[in-house]
């Protein structure tokens, strides 16, 4: 098979004054599933609408494969899009909004018919193809959106926030469905979403944008586990900052020392940290509470609020633990507001940032 | 609770009852006075009022019997208004030919003489039954006479409904024209409309506010007065053809008024708006992502256009030519000051019965006609817009 890696070079998108895309260089491969992820005003969706044609870069170029696709109109670029609220055709019965691509290529009649059917059956809509937009739930819309996004067999998908407008237990069954089909189909899906749960569910990438940038990329896991800035650390799930000055950064470990007197152990950073003024990020669910743990990180507080969250116990402590948050094990749901406990968490669970 | 919700009852329909009063008053009873006055034949019953019960018996072929002669003779005695015994004679005289020189004999013989009269020495007409049948006719209260010659039809001698002889005819030929004027106007509004609306919602900002405004700001005109303004455009020495002279484009200048194309033209132009307006709201309904989104799919600009735009716009077309259509037939002042003889619509007709001639059954009766035919109309669309649902 032909390699058709997409590749952004040096594209930037200016709307008047307003820099929207900032110098972005990335590349896709085949058959990745890279998620666009930042908050809304980031850039990530006029980056796949330059993809699919809708938006031209301001410079730069952006080709698929060895052919460059800039300029080439949206029609022409063969790439299935899935849109945000779905863009069905509201007077075509689903059958029809799904032949609409098979059509517009000039497939003939019989075969239009038969992988209509094969495509509707593989996202589990074979008996509501009479229907029409209306009438379906939107969840089937978005399964037909889907269905017409991959009638025509593109080798590229991009979807703009294409779970955004469904409930949360059928958005995490599509996000299941959607990594299922991605998997069978060798497809490559560019999938821009401000939901970080989302793009840590389903992504082989995440790119991290902010204000036009790409902030960082990288795995599900480097980027939770590895964030780069305070921007990643807070974007990307929740988590604790303190801000100290690095005292030691050894092989075997690193100590930060804090301006309150009292230090931190943490891992050691790789990277060449500029200052030496950093942040260290703790996960609340890597912060232990047992009383009598060993650890290379202990101290005693007071905590100010808890509170039930079902699955786990939210956990607010007072200052002695830097006003850290704990999700804490259900099994201490008796902790309560003004109790003392020993806080403690592993120098390794520490994660190094520049402030 | 239940007393609460009657109060609330009471309340909403204490608001909403000058609403329904004034609809009641202003729309229901002058529409169901007017259907009335189409249908209402009232002369004859006040005049002749013991001749009406002395008809009941008579079979309307043979000779009248005696006690009915009489009766009418009766009621000639007993008129004393001379306005009413005026009605009843031209009322007759409008069925058939020679009452008025025979009623008058009558009368006088009537009134000159007391006791039983032999009508037949006063005039040989009277021993033609063709006239007591107009007689005893004119004693219903209620006619088709109106509603069948609004549609060029009458009853003959037997009470059969036949077509009025071709001289005689004209409504009918008016009310195609009305029709045919209105289908035209219509299918002008949605060429220049559709197009028109379609730019309007591409543009933005000040562009868009423009060009609505060009649509709505006539709208705010009187009719009157923008019939004026094209009466003046388009004369002969008018601004168009002055302007098309002067650009050579043409060496004498055009008919453009005081005829069909004329009354197209300037109804168009005051009709625009109705078409524009729904149009325009259809389309800025249509999700913006349809067209991005067939795009996407492999459709170029035109075949995107044709299948998804057009299609989805039509609804908006389908309601505006409704309203144009609807408020074309219905049209009055533009053809009659734009237009020559032969563009008058069934409006002009209308006004003719009712202020020249008075005739007030006669305007009732195509006023009616024309509530049919929009009636209809409106109901062929429901119909259609209820098939094409889901949109």
């Amino acid at each position: 098979m032909v390699q058709s890696n997409i590749r952004f070079e040096q594209v930037n998108k200016s709307f008047g004054t307003l820099r929207v895309v900032d110098d972005l260089n990335l590349v896709i491969e085949q058959g990745e599933f890279v998620s666009l992820l930042g908050p809304s005003g980031s850039g990530k969706t006029t980056i796949l609408m330059m993809l699919a044609g809708f938006e031209a870069p301001t410079s730069g170029t952006i080709s698929l494969g060895s052919q460059r696709i800039d300029q080439l109109p949206p029609h022409k670029r063969n790439m299935g899009v899935v849109f945000q609220n779905y863009a069905l055709f509201p007077h075509m019965d689903v059958a029809s909004n799904v032949a609409f691509p098979l059509e517009m290529r000039g497939t003939p009649k019989a075969e239009i018919g038969e992988r209509v059917t094969r495509v509707l059956d593989m996202v589990q809509l074979g008996a509501l193809k009479d229907r029409k937009p209306s009438q379906l739930s939107g969840g089937q819309q978005q399964r037909v959106a889907l269905a017409r996004a991959l009638v025509f067999e593109p080798s590229v998908v991009l979807m703009d926030e294409p779970l955004g407008a469904l409930d949360k237990q059928l958005r995490e069954q599509m996000q299941l469905d959607i990594r299922a089909l991605h998997r069978r189909l060798g497809l490559t899906i560019v999938f821009v979403t401000h939901d970080q749960s989302e793009a840590l569910t389903m992504s082989d990438r995440i790119a991290v944008f902010n204000r036009g940038k790409i902030e960082q990329i990288g795995s599900p896991r480097e980027i939770y586990d590895q964030p780069h800035s305070r921007f990643v650390a807070q974007f990307i799930g929740e988590t604790n900052l303190v801000e100290g000055t690095l005292a030691e950064n050894g092989k075997s470990g690193a100590t930060v020392a804090l301006p309150g007197g009292g230090q931190i152990r943490v891992q050691p950073s790789g990277a060449q940290l500029a200052s030496q003024k950093i942040l260290v990020s703790v996960r609340p669910e890597r912060i232990r509470l047992d009383t009598g743990n060993k650890a290379d990180n202990s101290y005693s507080a007071t905590i100010t609020d808890a509170v039930y969250h079902g699955d786990h116990l939210r956990i607010q402590l007072d200052d002695d633990a830097f006003g850290f948050i704990v999700k804490a094990d259900r099994k201490q749901a008796e902790l309560a507001p003004g109790d003392r406990v020993t806080v403690s968490f592993s120098a390794s669970d520490c994660w190094m940032l520049p402030a | 609770m239940s007393e609460a919700a009657a109060r609330t009852r009471l309340g909403a329909l204490a608001l909403v009852a000058p609403l329904v009063l004034f609809l009641a008053l202003f729309f229901a009873w002058p529409l169901v006075s007017m259907l009335k006055e189409s249908v209402s034949d009232p002369v004859g019953s006040r005049a002749f009022p013991l001749t009406a019960e002395a008809a009941a018996g008579w079979d309307r072929q043979s000779e009248p019997p005696d006690a009915l002669k009489q009766a009418f003779v009766e009621d000639l005695r007993n008129i004393d208004d001379q306005q009413l015994l005026g009605d009843a004679v031209r009322r007759l005289n409008s069925a058939q030919n020679g009452f008025r020189t025979l009623m008058g004999k009558t009368v006088r013989a009537a009134q000159e003489q007391s006791g039983p009269l032999d009508l037949a020495a006063i005039d040989a007409k009277w021993t033609d039954v063709r006239f007591w049948r107009a007689v005893v006719d004119s004693t219903n209260p209620y006619t088709d006479r109106n509603l069948l010659a609004a549609l060029d039809y009458q009853r003959d001698a037997t009470g059969k409904v036949v077509a009025l002889p071709a001289d005689a005819s004209a409504n009918t030929a008016i009310l195609i024209r009305t029709l045919w004027i209105g289908a035209v106007v219509t299918i002008a509004c949605a060429l220049i409309g559709l197009p028109y609306a379609m730019l309007a919602v591409s543009l933005t900002g000040w562009k868009r506010q423009l060009l609505l405004g060009a649509v709505l700001l006539p709208l705010w005109t009187s009719l009157l007065v923008r019939t004026a303004a094209w009466f003046i455009l388009l004369q002969e020495k008018g601004l168009i053809n002055d302007t098309l002279i002067s650009l050579g484009l043409i060496s004498g200048p055009l008919p453009l008024i005081f005829n069909r194309l004329g009354v197209v033209i300037a109804m168009t132009h005051v009709l625009l708006p109705f078409m524009v307006l729904p149009i325009y709201s259809v389309l800025l309904a249509i999700p913006k992502n349809l067209m991005p989104a067939a795009a996407s799919l492999g459709a170029p600009p035109w075949r995107a256009f044709l299948r998804v735009l057009l299609p989805l716009s039509l609804r908006g077309v389908v309601s505006g030519s409704l309203l144009v259509f609807m408020t074309a037939i219905g049209y009055y002042i533009t053809p009659a000051l734009i237009g020559g003889a032969q563009d008058q619509m069934i409006s002009s007709v209308i006004a003719f019965y009712a202020i020249g001639s008075a005739n007030w059954g006669m305007a009732g009766a195509l006023g009616a006609i024309l509530l049919v035919a929009t009636l209809a109309l409106y109901a062929v669309y429901g119909r259609l817009s209820s098939d094409r649902g889901g949109l």
